[in-house]
């Protein structure tokens, strides 16, 4: 193991310029890192209308993706998110691993011939997580989903910079997972609460946030 | 001839081992795997195992696979979006199985396994009296309806009404046989008893029906096996199905 010195880039930081493999590596550790400590919280917001298992089953999958990059880091932007993608839908008990699943590796193939991801690459890999959310989980916005989150999210990501594009996507993300919260869920283990589910914020909304924000802070850093 | 296979996906192990525990009494034959629960045995979807499942399950005819609820689904569908000749069933996930086991264990194909198990839900097959063809009250009636069904069919339609002497009537075991026997004849085959009547094929159709040993049937059908269709009924009856 160990870094062995190879690609001879120095820092994460410079984003401005692009996202490498290792870059997006860090990021993905961020992620993890945020899902940890709000482990609870989410197994909070699932156990009031769902089956209490989403904070426990995204901090396993994302354990698992950082002992997996720990191991090595693989050479592209892409196939750092393809192996994220392979080890959630592997690791993640729930809904949720095949959902976040399919949106990594949907967001693989969309900037799989780039060696770094631009502003405008990190646009597209969005725009093809939502896509696969929504193939995967046929949700639609107001089912009070994931799909709440990122799609407003999506629609926001704009900038000049990866920093800036992936701060737009989770302030707006933030916004969408706070609509849910009246909201009736139509899809889902809370779709078995029918009214009782309204009053509640959504913890796939909520996740889908938390990410987002931990993506945007680690291309800030 | 290998026989289609079967993959049940649940949140739990110990669900997905007990449905292939129903089903497999009924197909013996057929290949009917268990993925249920997490790696480490909690409650959850497991992708590798459904992976793992659908290799095992696939004798060269084919996979489907029947799922219990929402993440299940979703592991089910990217499991057999990753392989050929696998299909994902939407039906309720006892009597879908039961119903393309069956299926599979008559040699059925793929498709035709699948639509066994998605015409599971609401036992499609079993019809009130309200809704037959001939109410059998006036003679007029119920010749008129003969008519028909006579002139509609190449051979002439057949019936019997059989006492059904082992203990457990037409319940499950007895019931797949019949509907697999069935299955394989060209024929329009309707069990009917009291106010009830269940299309031949379908074996949740028949289990429906509740008939005990002791109760009488009668059988009626049409189409150009519609005789051997009530003959051999007839012949498994008077061998207790081989109870």
């Amino acid at each position: 193991m160990g870094r062995a010195g190879a690609d001879g880039r120095a820092a994460v930081g410079e984003l401005t310029v692009g996202c490498t493999a290792e870059d997006v590596a860090t990021a993905i550790r961020a992620v993890a890192a945020t899902v940890a400590e709000h482990r609870v919280e989410l197994i909070q917001l699932d156990r009031a209308i769902g089956d209490g298992d989403h904070g426990e089953n995204l901090d396993r999958g994302f354990k698992a993706v950082v002992a997996a990059l720990d191991e090595s880091i693989p050479d592209s932007p892409a196939a750092v998110l393809k192996l994220v993608a392979s080890t959630l839908i592997s690791k993640v008990g729930g809904a949720a691993g095949p959902l976040y699943g399919t949106a990594f590796l949907r967001a693989s193939a969309a900037v799989k011939d780039c060696a770094e991801l631009s502003p405008s690459n990190v646009v597209e890999a969005l725009t093809a997580a939502l896509g696969g959310v929504v193939a995967r989980g046929k949700a639609v916005v107001s089912d009070k989903t994931m799909v709440d989150a990122l799609t407003p999210a999506v629609e926001a990501a704009k900038g000049d910079t990866v920093a800036a594009v992936l701060s737009a996507a989770a302030e707006a993300a933030r916004g969408g997972a706070e609509s849910t919260i009246p909201l009736v869920a139509r899809k889902g283990r809370a779709s078995y609460l029918g009214e009782r589910s309204a009053g509640h914020l959504d913890p796939g909304a909520r996740s889908t946030t938390l990410m987002l924000d931990a993506f945007a802070k680690a291309a800030t850093a | 001839m290998s026989r289609v296979g079967l993959v049940v996906v649940s949140h739990s192990a110990g669900l997905a081992e007990g449905v292939v525990e129903v089903a497999a009494q009924m197909a013996p034959d057929v290949v009917v795997v268990a993925a249920g629960g997490t790696e480490d045995g909690g409650v959850g979807t497991d992708y590798d195992a459904v992976t793992a499942a659908l290799a095992r399950a696939d004798s060269g005819a084919g996979t489907a696979v029947l799922y219990d609820l929402g993440s299940a689904r979703m592991v089910a569908e990217m499991a057999v979006e990753l392989v050929d000749n696998a299909r994902l069933v939407d039906a309720p996930l006892v009597e879908g199985t039961v119903a393309a086991a069956v299926a599979a264990q008559s040699e059925a194909d793929l498709a035709e396994v699948v639509h066994a198990a998605e015409d599971a839900a609401g036992v499609p097959g079993l019809t009130a009296p309200d809704t037959t063809v001939a109410p059998p009250v006036i003679g007029d009636v119920d010749l008129m309806g003969s008519m028909k069904v006579a002139a509609v069919d190449s051979a002439a339609p057949a019936e019997a009404t059989i006492t059904l002497t082992n203990e457990i009537g037409l319940h499950a075991r007895p019931a797949a046989m019949v509907a697999r026997a069935m299955t394989t004849l060209d024929a329009t085959v309707a069990v009917t008893f009291g106010d009830t009547t269940a299309d031949g094929r379908s074996v949740l159709a028949l289990m429906a029906l509740g008939a005990r040993g002791g109760d009488e049937v009668t059988v009626s059908a049409t189409g150009p096996e519609a005789q051997e269709a009530v003959t051999t009924f007839q012949e498994m009856a008077a061998r207790n199905f081989e109870d």
